[in-house]
């Protein structure tokens, strides 16, 4: 019974893996987000202009920063259920807020600050609890499947 | 007639992003814990597992859609429309699939933290 709860538990290493999984996708999202700002308007009878799009070296760089975020989500999710991960990775919304301030000194209002408290909240909810939900069934086949490798 | 499409890309890319997601995640449970598979099989066996997984390839094309769909809205209507819409949208469909497809044990603490996470969104990106 211990031993199933600490398993629920994360350690450092999981942990590491979670924020990586939030710098790869914050910086990924600015990225892109700056590409898309230097891209024209998309056409819903010109769709595959989107693929112009990926022509943008910032587009580029956001998809190979996704890229590296996909490695670590999927690492994250082979260890920790989806409703632990998401809203744990939420931090990235914190994250994007401090380099708005730091570095584009941008100006963070009040409703800012109350926005990035919820998050900060929420991550701390969910981070306390066990991060998988134990399914016997999956156990089982999980121990089959290592048979046969 | 822009903001029928942009609410419809923003419908396209949360359905699409919630079940790219769930299939991802279903995939990896039954994949299993990636750093137990090194040590007890190697590097290899996580290649060949993920490489022959359908259900991992269908997650990621859904994931796809969502990105492109994601983008098109962005380049129809503003961050600050597109942004809080799909990621709050995204958050409660998530935790509903993952309850009734994963069968995840989303208990009145996961619900709270995705009520507090999205209401902390629609703050952020609205202001």
């Amino acid at each position: 019974m211990i031993s199933l709860l600490q398993e629920s538990f994360l350690t450092l290493r999981k942990y590491l893996i979670i924020l990586s999984v939030v710098f790869f996708g914050s910086v990924g999202d600015a990225f892109l987000a700056r590409g898309m700002k230097h891209a024209d308007a998309i056409d819903i009878h010109h769709l595959p202009n989107v693929f112009f799009a990926l022509a943008n070296p910032f587009v580029i760089l956001g998809i190979f920063f996704l890229l590296a975020f996909m490695c670590s989500y999927m690492t994250a999710l082979s260890f920790a259920d989806l409703t632990y991960v998401l809203p744990a990775t939420a931090i990235s919304y914190v994250v994007m807020v401090l380099l708005a301030i730091f570095w584009l000194h941008e100006h963070v209002s009040a409703r800012r600050w109350t926005g990035v408290a919820f998050i900060v909240i929420g991550v701390g909810v969910v981070a306390g609890g066990p991060s998988r939900t134990e399914h016997p069934s999956a156990q089982v086949s999980a121990k089959a499947l290592d048979g046969r490798l | 007639m822009r903001t029928f499409y942009t609410w419809l890309c923003i419908f396209t890319t949360v359905c699409a992003a919630a079940a790219g997601d769930v299939l991802v995640a279903l995939a990896m449970r039954r994949i299993g814990d990636l750093d137990e598979l090194r040590r007890r099989h190697g590097f290899f066996a996580i290649i060949a597992r993920i490489s022959t997984s359908g259900v991992l390839f269908g997650g990621i094309f859904f994931m796809a859609i969502a990105f492109f769909s994601n983008l098109v809205g962005l380049s129809w209507a503003d961050l600050s429309v597109v942004g809080p819409a799909s990621a709050a949208l995204t958050f409660v469909t998530n935790a509903l699939a993952a309850r009734f497809f994963l069968h995840e044990n989303v208990d009145r603490r996961r619900w709270l933290a995705t009520i507090f996470v999205c209401f902390g969104v629609l703050l952020l990106t609205r202001s």
